[in-house]
């Protein structure tokens, strides 16, 4: 079959009509939510955080209040000076003093009131970013697997992220908002106030602008929507470029990914472009608007000047009043889509709060205590990620204090998946599993896993030091301890060749290590760790066997005492167990020890002859049988 | 590839070097070398520059047409027909007014647009060369570059370089013309008045360098902490199940706690510094405005001025009030741009270690023939440690090399040597004769294939991540692939089957599912050299004769190299080589390594032999 493989690639290469299969980026088509500008849950939401705050708050509102006051009250003390105080070779200096004075209050109110506001409604808005995002990363803490696996960290990174910025850059100008919104209220009153028909007149030019923005509105909305929705595709096709850089290199994909990721940021640059077009197609109209008010205050308020039917104080006033009342719809208009992308952002914000916590300590759950003793029971356990195809069917078995009991089985069997149901990483769906003879689902999480160490098929590193990540949480364990458990491992030569020994730096998920290295590295964490239970999936796959001989001699002393749980497919690993178990499809076909199964003649006794048959050797049959047997999962 | 793929396929380079032709001469400032790109789209700029100044100069006339209005209001009504003059005075100044008005908000939405658009047509630039340099990097730089760090730079840095022309080029020439134009103005108008109306600008002038200064050092340093923070939360949700497993939950909002308590203050300081820095501005332009006020009105009381140039100088002053809030935004914007481009541009300039050499040609595969000949090496971030010593051997078509050794013995180093993800230090790999530095680099990864040993599965369906190699493969080749490596019926028994998205790095999947994958993955390539770096640990041995079974056709016509550690997966290879400490210690075929006795001999007879021995003694 391997050679039809090749005849069929020339002709495939040639008909290159056909798309490729894009990977780029297709991955992160986010769901975008453009929601109602103002949803008064989320609001409620996000409420709850700035509460704290809200004493600053308040001060911040004042603060934003006697600001607007002081622009309102300077072009009328403007017009005050004009008006009583520059009568042509009047000597009455007194008004124009006074004027003076009055200006300089105003303006240092201003000032105290423009930086106060500003501080706090910074300050405020940094605070409750924080607070957010430290509040959804506890909440992910808590969340369980489940969700985890099926969630991206690229996209939890960009909620943690951009969606907590655009809440405190909706923060920030919400409380300007408040300041926009008085500003308008107080022109509209103080123009009325000063000549109610020539107020009236200027104001005529409302109303033209709103009927202009409702048929905006909806346009500009969805290019916007759009604007948003390519950006964070390209964004993620250039995170998955990052991370899969080494695939996409050893395979030659540089090409193709960069013709797809050329679409996506061409797209991109389309939807920005028209959403660009739409947000400032209001300006000319604003501004046409403005000159119009200004136009009909100089007619109509000039000729009664003129008529010495109005003061020219109050017209210059006008001027300036009608030039600083489109500044806050101008500032409004841009707002809107802040608002709007906050409220988008907002809601996915919640939604990552409101991921409930499937897997809770139970109210009255019991802490197991480091004196248990370190059975492990799996009562008819039936389990399954998706309940509708159980991985494991019915698995009883029992580990009894002390014994060292292996996990065998065909890929994809549902050994790692045992493990994890141990750790209570997922909730079984019929059965019970049982630590120390108590339910897990008795027990808190958090005493049942210092009670249990694993090391994971994965091993995942963390970026810092190796004494950092041996004794990774359990920060009091001392140099002695961790350099102990290295040896024990068979790490100690190499850390130590290492630049910086201990104090070595590690690479992003340990890169700088060969990945049996890594492998060890994580073993001695789960050494250091002194849990009455060790669950070892594949701990030394990726080691030879002389290497594993070494660490079994040193682990033998380390064991007495505790529970083992191993998982190994090179059958000599395990050879020395207690207790083999064999699982197959999730069921449990046999247990017993090494010479027990051997006899047996089934599964085990199969996969072992496998392990040491040269290849030619095995008759076709032998291995369709054991093969067919293996691997139907 | 169409010929339209081929065209599209030209671009990275074309956008590379626009924007390296911008970098000219290092010791330029980056300012100037962003200003350079946006001058690359000339019209767009061009367009934005030009109705910035129409745009400000319509801006300017409106207070002289709005004092010009005041002083008509002012004309003593000594007959009916100067009244009627005054109107129509006041009628046309009114329609200029609004003809004005009109005209500025037009230019305004070009100026604004046309800046954008410079930004976006940058932007989108930036984005491409940015990810063809990323994709492009060496793998010695991505080992020393975190990825969370990268995707800053890819994202955040490149914003602000963006930003640049909208929010501190343009936004610079409009405030210039504004003030410079209506300085010209108001000094030709009145001398004394003048130079206090633009009192502020000086002072406003030495507050924004400064200001720029500080906000352009915190920035750095709060980059710095914020990409400590982002390194802290990535890692947890990526290693969460180590988190999980360690009930590690406290320790990590601790380490959360403290990067985040460290950017916070950073982040308060800076806003101190901003509101600080534009308040005090706001300030110093209301006291010019007193300033104005007063001496003018000492002045229109003395006769020597109208009331309407005094409202003329106000308005002026108004019309100034938002760019001056807004030169606060401005220097921000320069800080921003200065840093940001830096980080960009040095990622953007760095030099690729790996590319194709001066005259690289073509490979030609004729025999298929692999040699290592005295190979050095050792990793450019370690350079001390050597990683392999003198390793040479030669391997023909439709030979298979088994390769075993403990940790760190330089097996997974060797196998990235072939594909040059690495380059040697000392001796040469050779195919076919031609040492692979002198292959064009394509060709030679095409050559070559190899199945890593921590392989990256995408997030996407199980037929995306087969087809990754070969995107345009026939499903029936994608099912034949899976087939080899065992994973068809498992995918069959799937609800969506190859349609299944896999999970970030395959974690829906088993180790073993996620190995046979990444073999699948390999079969679709067509290499002379193929190899399987411990790709099989996770897989029982059964399934493993299996996949070789299979295989066996496809490995008669190449140069197969295995690393494992179960002796089992190459005892049938044509050589083993054992490896300790970078070098070759033992080799030979099974048989001859056991006649040995060496290490190689121990290796199996601890996995052959009953190990009750081993464990008492
Ligand atoms: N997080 C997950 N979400 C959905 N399905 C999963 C997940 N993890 C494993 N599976 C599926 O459950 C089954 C059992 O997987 P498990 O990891 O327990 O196998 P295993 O026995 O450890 O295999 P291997 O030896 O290959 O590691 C597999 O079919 C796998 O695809
Ligand atoms: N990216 C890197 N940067 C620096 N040093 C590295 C890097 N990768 C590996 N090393 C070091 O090089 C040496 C050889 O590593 P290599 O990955 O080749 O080992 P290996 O034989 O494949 O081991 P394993 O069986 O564990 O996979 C090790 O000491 C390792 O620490
Ligand atoms: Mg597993
Ligand atoms: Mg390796």
């Amino acid at each position: 079959m391997a050679e039809e493989l090749e005849t069929e690639r020339a002709d495939v290469r040639e008909d290159g009509r056909r798309p490729p299969r894009a990977v780029v980026g297709s991955h992160r088509i986010e769901e975008e939510i453009f929601g109602k500008v103002f949803d008064s849950n989320i609001i409620k939401r996000i409420w709850t955080f700035v509460e704290p705050y809200r004493t600053k708050i308040y001060w911040a509102v004042a603060a934003v209040l006697s600001f607007t006051a002081m622009q309102l009250l300077i072009p009328l003390i403007i017009r005050y000076a004009i008006d009583h105080g520059m009568q042509q070779g009047s000597a009455d200096w007194h008004v124009l003093t006074w004027s003076i004075v009055v200006f300089l209050v105003a303006i240092i109110i201003n000032f105290g009131a423009s930086y106060l506001q500003e501080m706090l409604v910074g300050g405020v808005a940094e605070d409750v970013l924080f607070d957010i995002r430290k509040a959804m990363f506890s909440h992910l803490q808590r969340v369980s697997l489940s969700w985890m696996d099926k969630t991206e960290v690229g996209r939890l990174m960009s909620r943690l992220q951009g969606d907590v910025n655009s809440m405190q850059e909706f923060l920030e100008t919400s409380v300007l908002s408040v300041g926009d919104i008085a500003l308008l209220f107080g022109i509209v009153f103080v123009m009325l106030y000063l000549d109610f028909k020539l107020g009236l007149l200027t104001l005529c030019a409302l109303p033209v602008l709103f009927v202009v923005r409702l048929f905006w509105l909806p346009r500009a909305r969805k290019s916007f929507m759009a604007a948003h929705e390519t950006n964070s595709i390209a964004n993620g096709a250039l995170a998955e470029a990052i991370h899969g850089v080494r695939a996409v290199q050893s395979m030659d994909r540089e090409r193709v990914n960069f013709m797809l990721y050329d679409d996506k940021a061409h797209a991109n640059l389309r939807t920005h472009l028209t959403a660009a077009k739409y947000a400032q197609v209001m300006v000319p109209i604003v501004d046409s608007l403005t000159g119009l008010a200004m136009a009909l205050v100089i007619v109509v308020g000039g000729s009664r000047v003129l008529n010495q039917a109005l003061d020219v104080g109050v017209m210059v006033a006008f001027l300036f009043y009608i030039q600083r009342f489109f500044d806050p719809i101008r500032s409004l208009t841009l707002q809107y889509s802040v608002m709007q992308r906050a409220m988008a952002s907002g809601q996915r914000l919640t939604e990552v709060l409101d991921v409930p916590v499937d897997i809770q300590d139970a109210p009255n759950a019991k802490v197991l205590s480091p004196d248990m003793d370190g059975s492990v029971e799996f009562k008819d356990v039936v389990f399954g990620y998706n309940p509708k195809h159980p991985v494991l069917k019915h698995v009883s078995f029992k580990v009894n204090p002390g014994e060292t009991v292996a996990l065998v089985g065909p890929t994809g069997s549902g050994k790692s998946s045992c493990m994890s149901l141990i750790h209570r990483f997922y909730e079984v769906q019929g059965g019970q599993v049982l630590v120390g003879g108590h339910d897990v689902r008795d027990l808190t999480q958090d005493s049942l896993g210092r009670q249990i160490a694993m090391v994971l098929q994965e091993p995942f590193l963390f970026t810092g030091t190796v004494f950092d990540n041996i004794r990774y949480h359990k920060t009091d364990a001392t140099r002695e301890e961790v350099i102990e458990a290295a040896k024990t491992v068979g790490a100690h030569d190499f850390i130590m060749r290492m630049p910086g020994g201990y104090d070595g730096i590690l690479g992003q998920r340990g890169g700088n290590l060969s990945l049996g290295q890594r492998q060890l590295i994580s073993f001695a964490r789960a050494l250091v760790a002194d849990a009455k239970i060790l669950v070892l999936d594949e701990a030394t796959a990726n080691i030879d066997s002389y290497t594993e001989m070494l660490i079994q001699k040193a682990l033998v002393k380390l064991l007495e005492g505790r529970t083992g749980l191993v998982i190994a497919h090179r059958l000599a690993t395990i050879r020395e167990a207690d207790r083999i178990i064999v699982l197959q499809n999730g069921e449990l076909i046999e247990s017993g020890n090494h010479t027990e199964l051997m006899r047996n003649r089934k599964l085990y006794s199969k996969l072992y002859n496998l392990n040491y048959a040269s290849f030619d050797d095995i008759p076709e049959d032998v291995l369709d049988e054991a093969v067919t047997t293996g691997q139907a999962t | 590839m169409s010929s339209d793929a081929t065209d599209r396929v030209a671009k990275p380079l074309a956008s590379l070097a626009l924007v390296n032709a911008a970098g000219w001469g290092k010791g330029f400032s980056i300012l100037t070398r962003i200003t350079v790109m946006a001058f690359r789209h000339p019209w767009q700029s061009s367009f934005a520059i030009g109705a910035t100044l129409v745009a400000s100069t319509f801006q300017l006339m409106i207070p002289r047409l709005l004092g010009q209005a005041v002083d008509h209001t002012q004309v003593a009504l000594t007959g009916g027909n100067a009244g009627q003059m005054a109107q129509d005075a006041l009628l046309t100044t009114a329609l200029l007014l609004l003809g004005a008005s009109v005209l500025r908000g037009i230019f305004t939405l070009i100026q604004n647009y046309y800046s954008e658009a410079v930004g976006h047509h940058m932007g989108y630039r930036l984005r491409l060369a940015c990810y063809e340099k990323i994709q492009r990097l060496s793998f010695s730089f991505h080992d020393s570059m975190h990825s969370g760090d990268l995707i800053t730079v890819g994202l955040l840095d490149l914003e602000g370089v963006r930003m640049y022309f909208s929010t501190a080029l343009v936004r610079m020439v409009l405030l210039t013309m504004l003030i410079g134009i209506g300085a010209y103005m108001l000094i030709s108008t009145d001398v004394v008045l003048g130079l206090l109306a633009l009192s502020f600008v000086p002072f406003v002038g030495w507050r924004s360098s400064v200001t720029q200064l500080r906000l352009r050092a915190t920035w750095l340093d709060l980059q710095e902490r914020l990409s400590v923070l982002t390194r802290v939360m990535e890692e947890n949700l990526g290693g969460i199940r180590v988190v999980r497993a360690f009930a590690a939950q406290e320790h990590e909002m601790d380490k959360f706690e403290v990067a985040s308590q460290s950017a916070v203050t950073l982040a308060h300081q800076r806003v101190g510094i901003r509101v600080a820095n534009t308040s005090a501005m706001t300030l110093s332009f209301f006291a010019a405005m007193g300033l104005v006020l007063w001496v003018g009105g000492t002045k229109v009381m003395a006769g020597q001025m109208t009331v309407g140039t005094l409202t003329s100088f106000l308005t002026f002053m108004t019309i100034l009030q938002m760019p001056v809030r807004q030169l606060g935004l401005m220097v921000n914007a320069f800080a921003r741009a200065s840093t940001c481009g830096a980080r960009l541009f040095e990622l953007l300039d760095l030099d690729i270690a790996i590319k194709d050499g001066k005259n690289a040609s073509e490979l030609k595969v004729t025999d298929g023939t692999l040699r290592f000949e005295n190979v050095n090496f050792a990793y450019p971030s370690a350079a001390k440690n050597q990683v392999l010593t003198g390793v040479t051997f030669e391997a023909k078509r439709g030979e298979t090399i088994g390769i075993v050794g403990p940790p760190g013995s330089g097996k997974s180093t060797l196998a990235h040597l072939i594909p040059r993800f690495y380059d040697v230090s000392g001796g040469r790999i050779t195919i076919d004769g031609q040492d692979i530095r002198t292959a064009t680099l394509q060709s030679l990864r095409r050559s070559v294939g190899v199945v890593q040993q921590d392989s990256f599965l995408f997030t996407t369906t199980i037929e995306n991540n087969i087809a990754y190699g070969d995107p345009w493969a026939k499903e029936a080749r994608i099912e034949r692939a899976s087939e080899s490596a065992q994973l068809h019926n498992y995918v069959l028994g799937l609800p969506t089957g190859y349609e299944t998205v896999v999970g970030e790095r395959g974690v829906s999947l088993s180790g073993g599912q996620r190995q046979r994958l990444s073999i699948a993955r390999a079969l679709m390539l067509r290499p002379a050299v193929m190899v399987f770096d411990d790709s099989t640990a996770a897989i029982d041995a059964g399934t493993e004769q299996r996949i070789r079974s299979a295989m066996r056709k496809y490995a008669a016509e190449r140069v197969t190299l295995i690393v494992a550690h179960r002796l089992s997966s190459l005892m049938h290879a044509d050589r083993i080589l054992f490896m300790e400490d970078g070098r070759i210690v033992e080799s030979g075929t099974h048989e001859e390594l056991l006649a040995l006795g060496g290490r190689y001999k121990a290796l199996y007879d601890l996995q052959v032999r009953p190990g009750d021995d081993i464990l008492s003694a």
